[in-house]
């Protein structure tokens, strides 16, 4: 434990990382995986199609290779890929091409699930709803922003949630891409004190949990407010 | 469970996508051959382990699969290679077990992660994986040596300005996630980097993502003689470790014995034909064998 508390400034900064990576990447995916979601319901077979490929292709992919891919391929064939044009410091946090390169990784895989997300949402949604919006002469955007995504968001809480939640977890991914992030700080700690292993361990667990909850809770408020009575 | 499928899944796309040259690590470095004692069971008491070891006639070593030149096993081949590796033979021999017999020598990857767990819990036997010696992992496991000092030096793009350690403050410097040279590195005021192998921190130096990569001398050595004209090593070592073998904290009794074997493998001529043969290539110079330290009776 003593290894925590002495260095608990770095542990704050990791987890720091991980709450920055959470946010940026939930963000992206969450504006991405929507758009891909109006493709996959709308009335467009070209983007219809597109939506289907994205979500095949990324869905069955492991984020690892996603992850591989940025760090390692990307920049060989676009050279903005190697994202060295970013190098934004705040405070102690620094966000660099290696930040920049597993946010695009994690939003990619996650709009996948997103989109899925709230398609089931949206598919929850009565068809008389969208029926009746086209008959009052909303266009495909206006039956989409103004009927159905309001309902279908409401549907879709729960399982976004998880998404969320997994998107929270596989963060962890980043520590061995370059961002000393939760479990990249922890294995610094179990190499140092190797005495103290399950101390550390519970502790960033810990970590993880407090942060699981609160957005278990966050979605959970959300839920009880967007009740439909 | 992640990082261990993602280890496997960055070998196997390491592979495919051919970063580092890494199959030629192995190629160049000769096995050493080493005397199997005759006999061996005899020669220990009653109730320690090396008896126990040498009577059963099979041993479980921890090494490094990825480290050029002190543990290195290429996807190709059933025998890790390195200095690592053949003192782990020496050890093994005189215990009467041939060493090179992968059926009753299972050399298991140990990473920087698992050493202590897995001598904890006796899922490997000794262990010697660049493996320092440091009071926190004394208290958890047992560690004999050092048999090798080795210091940390930077690795940097053939054309770059850094010269010392005082150079890269400010700097994005790359090691492996965890790893003691990270901190270091950290300490010094760079930023830290962390990959999941060495090889893939070569390629983020290669292509000028960051300024330098750091670790042991050592292992720099290696990959700076792989990618000649490209990668060199600069500055002094700024940091110590005493690489050690580890093993069990149950058998107290195996230091004395580990102590003894690799003093002799020095005395006899096999300590510097093994470095020789493995870390030789790269240009470090034989080293003399490290005063080490006494061992608890």
């Amino acid at each position: 434990m003593n290894a925590v508390l002495d260095n608990f400034d770095l542990v704050l900064k990791a987890f720091g990382y991980t709450v920055f990576l959470f946010l940026v990447s939930a963000v992206i995916s969450l504006l991405l995986g929507t758009v891909l979601a109006a493709m996959r319901v709308g009335p467009v077979s070209v983007l219809r199609m597109f939506g289907t490929g994205y979500v095949t292709l990324v869905r069955n992919t492991p984020l690892v290779m996603i992850f591989l891919f940025f760090q390692l391929g990307a920049g060989k064939i676009f050279d903005w890929l190697r994202f060295s044009w970013v190098d934004i410091q705040i405070g102690p946090f620094d966000f660099t091409s290696f930040f920049s390169a597993a946010v695009a990784a994690l939003s990619l895989y996650t709009a996948a699930f997103i989109c899925e997300a709230i398609r089931a949402g949206v598919n929850a949604v009565p068809l008389g709803q969208a029926e009746a919006a086209r008959a009052i002469g909303l266009p495909f955007s206006g039956v989409m922003s103004q009927v159905v995504l309001p309902q279908a968001v409401r549907a879709s809480v729960p399982p976004l949630a998880s998404t969320l939640i997994a998107l929270l977890k596989n963060t962890s991914i980043a520590g061995v891409f370059g961002v000393i992030e939760a479990v990249g700080r922890m294995k610094g700690f179990t190499n140092d004190y190797a005495d103290q292993r399950w101390g550390i361990f519970i502790c960033f667990a810990l970590g993880y949990i407090i942060l699981v909850e609160l957005i278990s809770a966050v979605a959970l408020l959300l839920e009880r407010r967007w009740k439909v009575a | 469970m992640r990082f261990t499928r993602t280890k496997a899944i960055i070998a196997t796309a390491g592979l495919a996508l051919a970063l580092a040259a890494c199959g030629d690590a192995g190629d160049d470095t000769e096995a050493v051959d080493v005397e199997v004692a005759d006999d061996a069971a005899s020669s220990f008491e009653d109730g320690t382990r090396m008896k126990e070891l040498a009577d059963a006639g099979t041993i479980n070593v921890g090494v490094k699969f990825d480290q050029p030149g002190l543990g290195f096993k290429d996807a190709a081949s059933d025998m890790p290679t390195g200095f690592d590796v053949e003192m782990a033979k020496v050890l093994v021999a005189s215990l009467g077990i041939d060493p090179n017999d992968t059926e009753k020598v299972k050399y298991v990857e140990t990473i920087s992660d698992n050493r202590e767990p897995f001598l904890e819990d006796g899922t490997v036997d000794l262990v010697l994986a660049s493996y320092s010696i440091t009071d926190e992992r004394r208290a958890v496991v047992g560690q004999a040596g050092p048999y090798l000092v080795t210091g940390q030096q930077l690795l940097v793009a053939a054309d770059s300005d850094i010269a010392d350690v005082a150079d890269v403050e400010g700097e994005e410097v790359c090691s492996v996630t965890g790893s003691t040279s990270l901190d270091n590195i950290e300490a010094e005021g760079a930023k830290p980097v962390g990959f999941d192998t060495y090889s893939e921190c070569v390629e983020k130096v290669l292509d000028g993502t960051v300024s330098a990569m750091t670790t042991d001398g050592t292992i720099l050595a290696g990959y700076a003689a792989q990618n000649e004209g490209d990668l060199k090593v600069v500055g002094d070592e700024f940091s110590e470790e005493r690489i050690g073998v580890g093993y069990s904290i149950d058998s107290p009794e195996m230091c004395q014995w580990i102590v003894d074997t690799i003093t002799e493998a020095y005395d006899d001529g096999t300590y510097e034909e093994a470095f020789t043969a493995t870390l030789g290539p790269s240009g470090v110079e034989v080293p003399e064998l490290p005063e080490m330290d006494a061992c608890e009776s």
